[in-house]
Protein backbone atom coordinates (compact mmCIF):
# COMPACT_ATOMS: atom_id res chain seq x y z
CA UNK A 1 0.00 0.00 0.00
CA UNK A 2 1.78 3.16 -1.26
CA UNK A 3 0.14 6.44 -0.79
CA UNK A 4 1.57 10.31 -2.05
CA UNK A 5 2.79 11.99 0.90
CA UNK A 6 0.04 14.42 -0.16
CA UNK A 7 -2.79 11.85 0.92
CA UNK A 8 -1.22 9.98 3.52
CA UNK A 9 -1.98 11.88 6.56
CA UNK A 10 -5.70 11.83 7.57
CA UNK A 11 -6.09 15.36 8.84
CA UNK A 12 -8.19 18.66 7.77
CA UNK A 13 -7.12 20.55 4.87
CA UNK A 14 -5.88 24.07 5.76
CA UNK A 15 -3.15 26.78 5.34
CA UNK A 16 -0.39 26.36 7.37
CA UNK A 17 1.07 29.99 8.43
CA UNK A 18 -0.86 32.98 9.40
CA UNK A 19 0.72 34.63 5.96
CA UNK A 20 -0.05 31.65 3.86
CA UNK A 21 -3.56 31.90 5.13
CA UNK A 22 -3.95 35.82 4.39
CA UNK A 23 -2.42 35.34 0.71
CA UNK A 24 -5.05 32.48 0.22
CA UNK A 25 -7.97 34.26 1.27
CA UNK A 26 -6.60 37.25 -0.38
CA UNK A 27 -6.46 34.79 -3.44
CA UNK A 28 -9.36 33.45 -2.73
CA UNK A 29 -11.36 36.56 -2.77
CA UNK A 30 -10.00 38.07 -5.90
CA UNK A 31 -11.10 34.72 -7.51
CA UNK A 32 -14.53 34.95 -6.48
CA UNK A 33 -14.62 38.77 -7.90
CA UNK A 34 -13.64 37.85 -11.34
CA UNK A 35 -15.15 34.34 -11.27
CA UNK A 36 -18.45 36.80 -10.54
CA UNK A 37 -18.09 39.00 -13.79
CA UNK A 38 -17.11 36.05 -15.76
CA UNK A 39 -21.06 34.58 -14.62
CA UNK A 40 -22.42 38.16 -15.25
CA UNK A 41 -20.87 37.95 -18.84
CA UNK A 42 -21.54 34.69 -20.00
CA UNK A 43 -25.20 36.05 -19.97
CA UNK A 44 -24.54 39.37 -21.70
CA UNK A 45 -28.25 40.29 -22.44
CA UNK A 46 -29.77 39.35 -19.03
CA UNK A 47 -26.36 41.28 -17.40
CA UNK A 48 -26.54 44.24 -19.41
CA UNK A 49 -30.81 44.79 -19.09
CA UNK A 50 -30.05 44.51 -15.53
CA UNK A 51 -27.28 47.38 -15.38
CA UNK A 52 -29.53 49.44 -17.59
CA UNK A 53 -32.56 49.56 -15.54
CA UNK A 54 -29.79 50.30 -12.36
CA UNK A 55 -28.43 52.79 -14.66
CA UNK A 56 -31.74 54.50 -15.50
CA UNK A 57 -32.86 54.61 -11.49
CA UNK A 58 -29.83 56.16 -10.82
CA UNK A 59 -29.67 58.48 -13.38
CA UNK A 60 -32.90 59.79 -12.56
CA UNK A 61 -32.32 61.61 -9.27
CA UNK A 62 -29.09 62.54 -11.14
CA UNK A 63 -30.38 64.39 -13.73
CA UNK A 64 -32.84 66.28 -11.34
CA UNK A 65 -29.96 67.00 -9.13
CA UNK A 66 -28.07 68.82 -12.26
CA UNK A 67 -31.67 70.50 -13.40
CA UNK A 68 -31.48 72.01 -10.12
CA UNK A 69 -27.94 72.98 -9.69
CA UNK A 70 -28.52 74.74 -13.31
CA UNK A 71 -31.48 76.79 -12.68
CA UNK A 72 -29.44 77.73 -9.17
CA UNK A 73 -26.36 78.52 -11.56
CA UNK A 74 -28.68 80.75 -13.84
CA UNK A 75 -30.49 82.10 -11.05
CA UNK A 76 -27.47 83.51 -9.34
CA UNK A 77 -26.56 85.84 -11.89
CA UNK A 78 -29.71 86.91 -12.16
CA UNK A 79 -28.26 89.40 -9.35
CA UNK A 80 -26.81 91.57 -11.18
CA UNK A 81 -29.95 92.05 -14.17
CA UNK A 82 -31.87 93.28 -11.59
CA UNK A 83 -32.55 96.80 -11.31
CA UNK A 84 -34.75 99.10 -9.72
CA UNK A 85 -37.20 101.82 -11.25
CA UNK A 86 -37.91 105.15 -9.61
CA UNK A 87 -40.67 106.83 -11.53
CA UNK A 88 -41.16 110.61 -9.55
CA UNK A 89 -44.20 112.01 -9.14
CA UNK A 90 -45.98 113.95 -12.42
CA UNK A 91 -45.00 117.53 -11.18
CA UNK A 92 -41.57 116.76 -10.37
CA UNK A 93 -39.10 119.08 -12.67
CA UNK A 94 -36.58 118.51 -14.51
CA UNK A 95 -34.39 120.41 -11.87
CA UNK A 96 -36.03 118.39 -8.66
CA UNK A 97 -35.14 115.22 -10.77
CA UNK A 98 -31.25 115.94 -11.19
CA UNK A 99 -31.39 116.21 -7.32
CA UNK A 100 -33.15 112.91 -6.80
CA UNK A 101 -30.97 111.39 -9.11
CA UNK A 102 -27.69 112.55 -7.80
CA UNK A 103 -28.53 112.26 -4.32
CA UNK A 104 -29.34 108.45 -5.07
CA UNK A 105 -26.62 108.03 -7.16
CA UNK A 106 -24.24 109.21 -3.90
CA UNK A 107 -25.77 106.76 -1.66
CA UNK A 108 -22.81 103.08 -1.19
CA UNK A 109 -26.15 100.43 -2.17
CA UNK A 110 -26.27 101.71 -5.19
CA UNK A 111 -23.48 101.22 -7.94
CA UNK A 112 -25.48 103.51 -10.72
CA UNK A 113 -28.41 105.82 -11.08
CA UNK A 114 -29.25 107.17 -14.42
CA UNK A 115 -32.12 109.56 -15.05
CA UNK A 116 -34.63 109.08 -18.00
CA UNK A 117 -36.24 111.98 -19.12
CA UNK A 118 -40.48 111.37 -20.07
CA UNK A 119 -39.15 112.65 -23.67
CA UNK A 120 -36.47 109.84 -23.82
CA UNK A 121 -38.89 107.08 -22.29
CA UNK A 122 -41.49 107.93 -24.39
CA UNK A 123 -39.00 107.43 -27.58
CA UNK A 124 -37.75 104.20 -25.95
CA UNK A 125 -41.38 103.16 -25.37
CA UNK A 126 -42.40 104.17 -28.65
CA UNK A 127 -39.57 101.74 -30.11
CA UNK A 128 -39.94 98.98 -28.43
CA UNK A 129 -43.65 98.65 -28.16
CA UNK A 130 -44.49 99.34 -31.56
CA UNK A 131 -47.50 101.24 -31.01
CA UNK A 132 -45.80 104.92 -32.14
CA UNK A 133 -48.48 105.74 -34.76
CA UNK A 134 -50.92 105.40 -31.65
CA UNK A 135 -48.74 107.25 -29.20
CA UNK A 136 -47.89 110.22 -31.45
CA UNK A 137 -51.73 110.96 -30.89
CA UNK A 138 -51.10 111.64 -27.39
CA UNK A 139 -51.24 115.40 -26.80
CA UNK A 140 -49.15 115.43 -23.72
CA UNK A 141 -46.25 113.09 -22.53
CA UNK A 142 -47.66 110.96 -19.82
CA UNK A 143 -44.98 109.83 -18.25
CA UNK A 144 -42.80 110.77 -15.54
CA UNK A 145 -39.39 111.20 -14.72
CA UNK A 146 -37.85 107.98 -14.41
CA UNK A 147 -34.04 106.83 -12.46
CA UNK A 148 -33.14 103.49 -13.04
CA UNK A 149 -31.20 102.19 -10.77
CA UNK A 150 -27.97 99.38 -10.44
CA UNK A 151 -27.85 97.93 -6.57
CA UNK A 152 -24.35 97.59 -5.63
CA UNK A 153 -23.00 94.41 -4.27
CA UNK A 154 -23.58 93.13 -1.71
CA UNK A 155 -27.14 94.99 -2.28
CA UNK A 156 -28.00 93.05 -5.51
CA UNK A 157 -29.46 90.11 -3.28
CA UNK A 158 -33.01 89.50 -3.38
CA UNK A 159 -33.32 91.31 0.22
CA UNK A 160 -30.92 93.96 -0.48
CA UNK A 161 -32.72 95.03 -3.87
CA UNK A 162 -36.16 94.75 -1.25
CA UNK A 163 -34.53 96.69 1.53
CA UNK A 164 -33.14 99.43 -0.58
CA UNK A 165 -36.83 99.47 -2.59
CA UNK A 166 -38.27 100.16 0.99
CA UNK A 167 -36.29 103.19 1.67
CA UNK A 168 -36.69 104.55 -2.07
CA UNK A 169 -40.18 104.86 -1.43
CA UNK A 170 -39.84 107.31 1.42
CA UNK A 171 -38.64 109.77 -0.79
CA UNK A 172 -40.95 112.60 -1.00
CA UNK A 173 -40.82 112.69 -5.02
CA UNK A 174 -41.15 109.37 -5.02
CA UNK A 175 -44.33 107.90 -7.10
CA UNK A 176 -43.52 104.52 -7.74
CA UNK A 177 -40.64 102.07 -7.12
CA UNK A 178 -40.66 98.70 -9.16
CA UNK A 179 -38.29 95.99 -7.98
CA UNK A 180 -39.37 92.85 -9.02
CA UNK A 181 -37.77 90.19 -6.94
CA UNK A 182 -41.02 88.06 -6.29
CA UNK A 183 -40.43 86.12 -9.11
CA UNK A 184 -36.53 84.90 -8.31
CA UNK A 185 -37.92 84.81 -4.39
CA UNK A 186 -40.23 82.49 -6.37
CA UNK A 187 -37.60 80.66 -8.31
CA UNK A 188 -35.75 80.09 -4.83
CA UNK A 189 -38.26 78.54 -3.05
CA UNK A 190 -39.45 76.46 -6.16
CA UNK A 191 -35.68 75.27 -6.26
CA UNK A 192 -35.25 74.12 -2.53
CA UNK A 193 -38.25 72.36 -3.38
CA UNK A 194 -37.07 70.10 -6.43
CA UNK A 195 -34.08 69.77 -3.72
CA UNK A 196 -36.40 68.15 -1.45
CA UNK A 197 -38.16 65.84 -4.43
CA UNK A 198 -34.37 65.28 -5.59
CA UNK A 199 -33.93 63.44 -2.06
CA UNK A 200 -36.95 61.66 -1.97
CA UNK A 201 -36.60 60.26 -5.90
CA UNK A 202 -33.25 59.52 -4.85
CA UNK A 203 -34.39 57.31 -1.96
CA UNK A 204 -36.55 55.81 -3.41
CA UNK A 205 -34.63 54.97 -6.55
CA UNK A 206 -32.21 53.49 -4.31
CA UNK A 207 -34.46 51.32 -2.71
CA UNK A 208 -35.53 50.07 -6.46
CA UNK A 209 -31.72 49.27 -7.25
CA UNK A 210 -32.21 47.24 -3.98
CA UNK A 211 -35.03 45.31 -5.17
CA UNK A 212 -33.83 44.90 -8.58
CA UNK A 213 -30.43 43.53 -7.39
CA UNK A 214 -32.43 41.52 -5.14
CA UNK A 215 -34.40 39.82 -7.74
CA UNK A 216 -32.09 39.31 -9.86
CA UNK A 217 -29.58 37.36 -7.39
CA UNK A 218 -32.85 35.34 -5.97
CA UNK A 219 -32.93 34.29 -9.67
CA UNK A 220 -29.26 33.60 -9.90
CA UNK A 221 -29.81 31.55 -6.40
CA UNK A 222 -32.38 29.49 -7.52
CA UNK A 223 -30.28 28.61 -10.81
CA UNK A 224 -27.30 27.64 -8.76
CA UNK A 225 -29.31 25.85 -5.97
CA UNK A 226 -27.42 22.36 -7.27
CA UNK A 227 -23.74 24.04 -6.44
CA UNK A 228 -24.91 26.06 -3.35
CA UNK A 229 -26.71 22.65 -1.87
CA UNK A 230 -23.41 20.61 -2.92
CA UNK A 231 -20.62 23.69 -1.40
CA UNK A 232 -23.06 23.33 1.87
CA UNK A 233 -22.32 19.25 1.91
CA UNK A 234 -18.53 19.19 1.56
CA UNK A 235 -18.05 22.33 4.83
CA UNK A 236 -19.17 25.60 2.92
CA UNK A 237 -19.98 28.21 5.49
CA UNK A 238 -22.57 31.01 4.71
CA UNK A 239 -19.98 33.19 4.09
CA UNK A 240 -18.52 31.12 1.21
CA UNK A 241 -21.76 30.24 -0.10
CA UNK A 242 -22.82 33.78 0.05
CA UNK A 243 -19.58 35.60 -1.54
CA UNK A 244 -20.36 34.92 -5.37
CA UNK A 245 -23.84 35.99 -5.24
CA UNK A 246 -22.36 39.46 -2.86
CA UNK A 247 -19.98 40.25 -5.63
CA UNK A 248 -22.71 39.69 -8.58
CA UNK A 249 -24.36 42.26 -6.79
CA UNK A 250 -21.44 44.62 -6.50
CA UNK A 251 -20.99 44.06 -10.42
CA UNK A 252 -24.21 44.99 -11.59
CA UNK A 253 -24.69 47.72 -9.22
CA UNK A 254 -21.06 49.32 -10.46
CA UNK A 255 -22.00 48.41 -14.02
CA UNK A 256 -25.18 50.53 -12.92
CA UNK A 257 -23.50 52.94 -11.81
CA UNK A 258 -21.79 53.68 -15.47
CA UNK A 259 -24.16 53.85 -17.01
CA UNK A 260 -26.11 56.41 -15.13
CA UNK A 261 -23.23 58.37 -15.97
CA UNK A 262 -23.03 57.57 -19.41
CA UNK A 263 -26.59 58.34 -19.81
CA UNK A 264 -26.15 61.58 -17.55
CA UNK A 265 -23.10 62.37 -20.03
CA UNK A 266 -25.27 61.58 -23.52
CA UNK A 267 -27.65 63.99 -21.79
CA UNK A 268 -25.81 66.75 -21.05
CA UNK A 269 -24.09 66.30 -25.00
CA UNK A 270 -27.89 66.08 -26.48
CA UNK A 271 -28.79 69.24 -24.76
CA UNK A 272 -25.63 71.63 -25.10
CA UNK A 273 -26.58 73.05 -28.25
CA UNK A 274 -30.16 73.90 -27.88
CA UNK A 275 -29.57 75.46 -24.46
CA UNK A 276 -26.45 77.35 -26.22
CA UNK A 277 -28.81 78.74 -28.48
CA UNK A 278 -31.33 79.49 -25.64
CA UNK A 279 -28.62 81.34 -23.82
CA UNK A 280 -27.86 82.71 -27.23
CA UNK A 281 -31.63 84.51 -27.75
CA UNK A 282 -31.00 86.03 -24.16
CA UNK A 283 -28.18 87.72 -24.89
CA UNK A 284 -26.18 85.41 -22.65
CA UNK A 285 -22.84 82.77 -22.53
CA UNK A 286 -24.70 80.37 -20.38
CA UNK A 287 -23.05 76.78 -20.73
CA UNK A 288 -24.67 73.55 -19.11
CA UNK A 289 -23.29 72.73 -15.36
CA UNK A 290 -22.23 69.10 -15.35
CA UNK A 291 -22.00 66.49 -12.70
CA UNK A 292 -18.36 67.46 -10.74
CA UNK A 293 -16.29 64.69 -10.48
CA UNK A 294 -17.04 63.81 -7.12
CA UNK A 295 -20.59 63.40 -8.03
CA UNK A 296 -19.74 60.96 -10.72
CA UNK A 297 -17.41 59.18 -8.09
CA UNK A 298 -20.12 59.34 -5.72
CA UNK A 299 -22.50 57.99 -8.72
CA UNK A 300 -20.56 55.03 -9.34
CA UNK A 301 -19.78 53.96 -5.96
CA UNK A 302 -23.35 54.47 -5.02
CA UNK A 303 -24.78 52.34 -7.38
CA UNK A 304 -21.46 49.86 -6.70
CA UNK A 305 -23.16 49.92 -2.90
CA UNK A 306 -26.80 49.75 -3.38
CA UNK A 307 -25.78 46.41 -5.44
CA UNK A 308 -24.32 45.14 -2.89
CA UNK A 309 -26.51 45.89 -0.71
CA UNK A 310 -29.48 44.22 -2.43
CA UNK A 311 -27.40 41.31 -3.16
CA UNK A 312 -26.40 41.15 1.01
CA UNK A 313 -30.02 41.07 1.93
CA UNK A 314 -31.23 38.50 -1.22
CA UNK A 315 -28.68 36.50 -0.36
CA UNK A 316 -29.28 36.40 3.49
CA UNK A 317 -33.09 35.39 2.64
CA UNK A 318 -32.54 33.17 0.33
CA UNK A 319 -29.54 30.77 0.86
CA UNK A 320 -30.60 29.91 4.55
CA UNK A 321 -33.88 28.03 2.74
CA UNK A 322 -31.23 26.27 0.51
CA UNK A 323 -30.15 23.35 2.96
CA UNK A 324 -28.36 20.05 1.31
CA UNK A 325 -30.52 16.96 0.83
CA UNK B 1 -14.84 7.78 15.45
CA UNK B 2 -18.26 7.39 15.08
CA UNK B 3 -20.76 6.83 18.09
CA UNK B 4 -24.50 6.27 18.01
CA UNK B 5 -26.22 5.85 21.41
CA UNK B 6 -29.48 4.89 21.93
CA UNK B 7 -30.12 7.09 18.84
CA UNK B 8 -34.06 8.01 17.71
CA UNK B 9 -35.01 9.87 14.60
CA UNK B 10 -38.74 10.50 13.94
CA UNK B 11 -39.23 12.68 11.00
CA UNK B 12 -41.62 16.01 10.73
CA UNK B 13 -44.01 13.72 8.94
CA UNK B 14 -44.52 11.07 11.64
CA UNK B 15 -42.05 8.36 9.93
CA UNK B 16 -39.72 6.83 12.46
CA UNK B 17 -36.68 5.77 10.83
CA UNK B 18 -34.00 5.27 13.84
CA UNK B 19 -35.44 3.65 17.00
CA UNK B 20 -32.77 2.69 19.55
CA UNK B 21 -29.77 2.14 17.06
CA UNK B 22 -26.25 2.19 18.93
CA UNK B 23 -22.99 0.94 17.59
CA UNK B 24 -19.89 2.40 17.83
CA UNK B 25 -17.35 2.43 14.65
CA UNK B 26 -13.25 2.91 15.79
CA UNK B 27 -10.50 5.48 14.86
CA UNK B 28 -9.44 3.39 11.59
CA UNK B 29 -11.68 0.92 11.20
CA UNK B 30 -14.36 0.17 7.95
CA UNK B 31 -17.64 -1.17 7.75
CA UNK B 32 -20.39 -1.84 5.56
CA UNK B 33 -23.80 -0.41 6.79
CA UNK B 34 -26.36 -2.74 5.25
CA UNK B 35 -30.39 -3.59 5.66
CA UNK B 36 -33.02 -3.03 3.17
CA UNK B 37 -34.47 0.13 1.52
CA UNK B 38 -36.32 2.11 4.08
CA UNK B 39 -34.38 0.54 6.96
CA UNK B 40 -32.49 3.87 8.28
CA UNK B 41 -29.59 3.49 6.26
CA UNK B 42 -29.64 6.87 4.89
CA UNK B 43 -30.77 8.61 7.97
CA UNK B 44 -27.88 7.26 9.75
CA UNK B 45 -25.41 8.50 7.13
CA UNK B 46 -27.44 11.81 7.29
CA UNK B 47 -26.98 12.29 10.82
CA UNK B 48 -23.30 11.36 10.44
CA UNK B 49 -22.84 14.29 8.06
CA UNK B 50 -25.14 16.62 10.14
CA UNK B 51 -27.76 17.01 7.19
CA UNK B 52 -29.91 15.97 10.40
CA UNK B 53 -30.29 15.78 14.28
CA UNK B 54 -31.27 13.00 16.59
CA UNK B 55 -34.73 13.29 18.05
CA UNK B 56 -32.98 11.25 20.76
CA UNK B 57 -29.97 10.15 21.74
CA UNK B 58 -26.59 10.49 20.80
CA UNK B 59 -24.54 11.15 17.88
CA UNK B 60 -20.56 11.57 18.32
CA UNK B 61 -18.69 11.96 15.14
CA UNK B 62 -14.80 12.65 15.50
CA UNK B 63 -14.97 13.77 18.97
CA UNK B 64 -17.99 16.06 18.36
CA UNK B 65 -21.57 15.85 19.63
CA UNK B 66 -23.84 16.48 16.56
CA UNK B 67 -26.95 17.69 18.90
CA UNK B 68 -24.67 20.63 20.64
CA UNK B 69 -23.29 22.25 17.60
CA UNK B 70 -24.40 25.41 16.64
CA UNK B 71 -25.62 25.92 12.71
CA UNK B 72 -22.44 28.16 12.21
CA UNK B 73 -20.07 25.68 13.31
CA UNK B 74 -21.90 22.97 11.03
CA UNK B 75 -19.71 23.95 7.97
CA UNK B 76 -16.28 23.14 9.94
CA UNK B 77 -17.78 20.06 11.24
CA UNK B 78 -18.81 18.46 7.70
CA UNK B 79 -14.89 19.40 6.39
CA UNK B 80 -14.25 16.70 8.51
CA UNK B 81 -16.18 13.92 6.86
CA UNK B 82 -15.64 12.98 3.41
CA UNK B 83 -19.07 12.34 1.81
CA UNK B 84 -19.54 9.91 -1.19
CA UNK B 85 -23.34 9.79 -2.70
CA UNK B 86 -24.96 7.42 -5.07
CA UNK B 87 -25.83 10.04 -7.63
CA UNK B 88 -22.20 11.82 -6.94
CA UNK B 89 -23.63 15.52 -7.15
CA UNK B 90 -20.78 16.88 -8.55
CA UNK B 91 -20.68 19.83 -10.76
CA UNK B 92 -21.90 19.15 -14.27
CA UNK B 93 -20.95 22.84 -15.28
CA UNK B 94 -17.42 22.76 -14.15
CA UNK B 95 -14.47 20.61 -14.83
CA UNK B 96 -13.37 17.76 -13.12
CA UNK B 97 -10.53 20.00 -11.14
CA UNK B 98 -12.50 22.58 -10.06
CA UNK B 99 -15.13 19.71 -8.98
CA UNK B 100 -12.17 17.89 -6.53
CA UNK B 101 -10.61 21.41 -5.78
CA UNK B 102 -14.08 22.41 -4.16
CA UNK B 103 -13.68 21.59 -0.30
CA UNK B 104 -10.20 22.62 -0.61
CA UNK B 105 -11.05 26.11 -2.16
CA UNK B 106 -13.88 25.92 1.00
CA UNK B 107 -10.96 25.32 3.64
CA UNK B 108 -8.82 28.47 1.60
CA UNK B 109 -5.94 26.21 0.59
CA UNK B 110 -3.58 28.53 -1.79
CA UNK B 111 -4.02 27.88 -5.34
CA UNK B 112 -0.58 25.90 -6.02
CA UNK B 113 -0.97 23.47 -2.78
CA UNK B 114 -4.42 23.18 -4.39
CA UNK B 115 -3.33 21.95 -8.10
CA UNK B 116 -0.84 19.43 -6.54
CA UNK B 117 -3.66 17.67 -3.79
CA UNK B 118 -6.27 17.80 -6.58
CA UNK B 119 -3.46 15.79 -8.72
CA UNK B 120 -2.71 13.48 -5.83
CA UNK B 121 -6.25 12.48 -5.41
CA UNK B 122 -7.09 12.06 -8.93
CA UNK B 123 -4.11 9.86 -8.75
CA UNK B 124 -5.54 8.04 -6.33
CA UNK B 125 -8.81 7.36 -8.29
CA UNK B 126 -6.88 6.25 -11.42
CA UNK B 127 -8.38 9.69 -12.84
CA UNK B 128 -5.19 12.04 -13.44
CA UNK B 129 -5.17 13.48 -17.21
CA UNK B 130 -9.03 14.08 -16.82
CA UNK B 131 -8.38 16.94 -15.00
CA UNK B 132 -10.01 19.79 -17.68
CA UNK B 133 -13.19 17.13 -19.08
CA UNK B 134 -16.30 18.11 -17.53
CA UNK B 135 -18.32 14.94 -15.52
CA UNK B 136 -20.86 14.39 -18.44
CA UNK B 137 -18.32 13.65 -20.44
CA UNK B 138 -16.96 10.80 -18.16
CA UNK B 139 -18.64 7.33 -17.47
CA UNK B 140 -20.37 6.89 -14.61
CA UNK B 141 -18.03 4.73 -12.79
CA UNK B 142 -15.39 7.82 -13.48
CA UNK B 143 -17.94 10.11 -11.97
CA UNK B 144 -18.42 7.81 -8.97
CA UNK B 145 -14.11 8.07 -8.58
CA UNK B 146 -14.46 12.46 -9.22
CA UNK B 147 -16.70 12.18 -6.15
CA UNK B 148 -14.63 10.05 -4.18
CA UNK B 149 -11.95 12.17 -5.05
CA UNK B 150 -13.65 15.23 -3.69
CA UNK B 151 -14.52 13.23 -0.83
CA UNK B 152 -10.90 13.07 -0.15
CA UNK B 153 -8.76 15.58 -1.44
CA UNK B 154 -9.19 17.23 1.98
CA UNK B 155 -7.61 14.08 4.15
CA UNK B 156 -10.83 14.00 6.18
CA UNK B 157 -10.63 11.23 9.21
CA UNK B 158 -13.70 9.89 8.30
CA UNK B 159 -15.13 8.90 4.67
CA UNK B 160 -18.66 8.07 4.53
CA UNK B 161 -20.34 6.41 1.05
CA UNK B 162 -24.16 5.84 0.80
CA UNK B 163 -24.98 3.33 -2.04
CA UNK B 164 -21.41 4.31 -3.88
CA UNK B 165 -21.41 1.50 -6.33
CA UNK B 166 -25.39 1.79 -6.76
CA UNK B 167 -25.53 2.43 -10.59
CA UNK B 168 -22.22 0.75 -11.33
CA UNK B 169 -22.14 -2.71 -13.29
CA UNK B 170 -20.36 -5.18 -11.03
CA UNK B 171 -16.30 -4.68 -12.18
CA UNK B 172 -16.91 -0.74 -11.94
CA UNK B 173 -18.60 -1.48 -8.30
CA UNK B 174 -15.42 -3.82 -6.89
CA UNK B 175 -12.99 -0.97 -8.42
CA UNK B 176 -14.82 1.50 -6.29
CA UNK B 177 -14.78 -0.46 -3.05
CA UNK B 178 -10.76 -1.60 -3.65
CA UNK B 179 -10.75 2.03 -3.43
CA UNK B 180 -12.18 2.63 -0.09
CA UNK B 181 -10.18 -0.17 1.18
CA UNK B 182 -7.17 1.45 0.48
CA UNK B 183 -8.11 4.50 2.04
CA UNK B 184 -9.23 3.00 5.16
CA UNK B 185 -5.61 0.52 5.00
CA UNK B 186 -3.78 4.24 5.69
CA UNK B 187 -5.88 5.04 8.68
CA UNK B 188 -9.20 6.77 7.19
CA UNK B 189 -12.36 5.76 9.18
CA UNK B 190 -14.72 3.97 6.53
CA UNK B 191 -18.57 3.48 6.52
CA UNK B 192 -20.23 2.75 3.57
CA UNK B 193 -23.60 1.79 3.17
CA UNK B 194 -24.78 -0.46 0.61
CA UNK B 195 -27.37 -3.36 -0.16
CA UNK B 196 -24.36 -5.13 -2.16
CA UNK B 197 -24.34 -8.68 -1.48
CA UNK B 198 -21.41 -9.62 -3.96
CA UNK B 199 -19.32 -6.94 -2.38
CA UNK B 200 -19.93 -7.60 1.43
CA UNK B 201 -19.00 -10.98 0.34
CA UNK B 202 -15.63 -10.37 -1.21
CA UNK B 203 -14.45 -7.83 1.27
CA UNK B 204 -14.41 -9.24 5.10
CA UNK B 205 -14.79 -6.15 6.75
CA UNK B 206 -17.17 -5.20 9.95
CA UNK B 207 -20.92 -5.32 8.96
CA UNK B 208 -23.66 -2.89 10.67
CA UNK B 209 -26.70 -4.27 9.56
CA UNK B 210 -30.06 -2.41 10.83
CA UNK B 211 -33.73 -3.21 10.33
CA UNK B 212 -36.48 -1.01 11.01
CA UNK B 213 -34.34 1.50 12.70
CA UNK B 214 -32.35 -1.04 15.04
CA UNK B 215 -29.43 -2.65 15.31
CA UNK B 216 -29.99 -6.49 14.18
CA UNK B 217 -28.47 -9.49 12.88
CA UNK B 218 -24.51 -10.44 14.10
CA UNK B 219 -22.94 -6.76 13.52
CA UNK B 220 -19.43 -8.33 14.28
CA UNK B 221 -19.32 -10.93 12.00
CA UNK B 222 -18.41 -10.60 9.12
CA UNK B 223 -20.87 -11.88 6.17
Amino acid sequence: MSLPEELRAPRPAGPRTPAGAASAWLERHAQTFVASLGRLARQPFATFLTMLVIGIALALPAALNLVVANARAVSAGLGETVQLSLYLRQDTTQEQARKVQLAVAARSEVAEAVLVSPDEGLREFAALSGIGEALRMLTANPLPWLVKIRPAPPHDSVDGVAALAESLRELPEAELVEADTAWVRRLHAILDTLRRVTVLVAAMLALGVVAIVGNTIRLEISGRRAEIEVTRLVGGSDAFVRRPFLYSGFWQGLGGGLIAVALIGGGLLALEAPIARLAAAYGSHYSLVGPTPWEVLGLITSGAAFGWLGAWLAAGYHLRRIEPR
Amino acid sequence: MILFDQVFKRYPNGCEALADLSFELATGEMAFLTGHSGAGKSTVLRLIALLERPSRGRVVVNGQHTSALRRGRIPAFRRQVGLVFQDHRLLDDRPVADNVALPLAIAGVARREMDKRVRAALDQVGLLGKERQFPLELSAGEQQRVGIARAIVSKPPVLVADEPTGNLDPDLALEIMNLFHRFNAVGVTVLVATHDVHLLERFGVRRIHIEKGRLAGHPDVAA
